[in-house]
């Protein structure tokens, strides 16, 4: 089909799906004016039901755990996907051909200072968010991201072998099966109790302190050390297939 | 009707992202294109859960009973972000793959087939 043919198709499409888009959102009630019942009764009850003061968490972790665990096993596989697509093969030789086109320019110590002191809050910042998810927002999948940005840091610093040291470790591989494997073992326990698979069944704790809402502290802290894990394989395998030659160098 | 504008916002940036899937030149170019079109699903849901005059669902320093907007399209989208990170991560690790076995990143030009 030509491009042109293509776009007449897409436009006569889009047309049609635009009339059904706006039949649709004129019988939506106007934004602000929120009737939907879920919403009010699970604000009205998560705090006191499940002992955790943030309700998106409450949600996520245990509400709809269910649903969760399978966002979980998108993410496990799709990087999964990666480390498949890019594993290293016999005839690769031909990646070390990459040319920067220049020369690298030694990093400053005012670059390897500065990223040490930031490293130091982004792990702080990530452990922090991993494990309040359920008080104030933040848990498991937004401290992940943060704790797996922290590698690239070292990388950025010029920090090579560190870097290579970090992401290659047995901990990493570990993480992301672990976290995955943690999550889906709480929601297993449950069952050996006589409850419901992912049933809230660790003692709830006080409102408001750390060890509080059962399992959704738990699923919080295995999804975040899972995310963190998955990400620095993800950043790992990208950087090889980038700048290949440098890193085999060092291994 | 103003306050209809958000879902409209919502079906424009979705129908661009569709526009630029069906029009593109390159694959790195319709993978973004598929996360801009996911990003609109992410307007849907905040102006559906929105309740004037609410306020974030978390109950860490408000009493319980505030009004607040709806939690629940938030979980949905939260997940929704980081995966969709990884599964465009997915789609792009095949553009590299696509580039070293076809030496083009033109969709139109993909044409080989071998075993």
């Amino acid at each position: 089909m030509s491009s042109r043919a293509r776009l007449i198709v897409f436009l006569v499409g889009a047309l049609g799906l635009a009339t059904v888009f706006a039949l649709g959102f004129c019988d939506l009630p106007p934004m602000g004016d929120y009737r939907g019942p879920y919403g009010y009764v699970v604000t009205q009850v998560a705090v006191f039901e499940r002992h955790a003061t943030d309700v998106v968490n409450a949600i996520n972790y245990d509400y709809r755990a269910f649903d969760t665990l399978g966002e979980e096993f998108i993410l496990f596989a799709s990087i999964l996907g990666v480390l498949l697509i890019f594993r290293p093969s016999q005839n690769s030789e031909k990646k070390e051909s990459y040319d920067p086109g220049q020369e690298d320019l030694p990093a400053s110590d005012a670059l390897h200072v500065t990223t040490q002191g930031i490293m130091g809050i982004m792990i702080v910042f990530g452990v922090y968010l991993t494990t309040h998810g359920q008080l104030t927002p933040g848990g498991g999948f937004q401290g992940g991201v943060v704790l797996a940005s922290t590698p690239i840091l070292v990388y950025l610093a010029g920090d090579i072998e560190a870097f290579q040291g970090i992401t290659s470790s047995a901990l990493v591989k570990f993480s992301e099966c672990g976290g995955a494997a943690g999550y889906a073992i709480l929601g297993l326990a449950a069952t050996v109790f006589g409850a419901h698979f992912l049933t809230n069944v660790v003692p709830l704790g006080t409102t408001g302190d750390l060890f509080s809402s059962g399992t959704i502290a738990i699923i919080s802290v295995c999804v975040g050390i899972e995310v963190a894990g998955g990400f620095v394989q993800l950043i790992r395998v990208y950087l090889r297939e980038i700048v290949g030659a440098q890193l085999k160098e060092q291994e | 009707m103003i306050l209809h504008v958000p879902y409209f916002i919502a079906a424009w940036i979705f129908l661009w992202g569709l526009y630029g899937i069906v029009t593109s030149k390159n694959l790195v170019h319709q993978v973004i294109c598929v996360a801009v079109l996911q990003t609109s699903t992410y307007v849907l849901l905040l102006s559906v859960g929105y309740r004037a005059g609410g306020t974030a669902p978390v109950f860490a320093d408000i009493p319980v009973g505030t009004p607040v907007v709806d939690p629940l399209v938030q979980a949905l989208m939260l997940t929704d972000i980081v995966v969709e990170a990884t599964v465009a991560a997915l789609l792009l690790s095949m553009v590299v793959k696509a580039n070293e076995l076809a030496n083009t990143v033109d969709p139109d030009e993909l044409r080989i087939l071998t075993g």
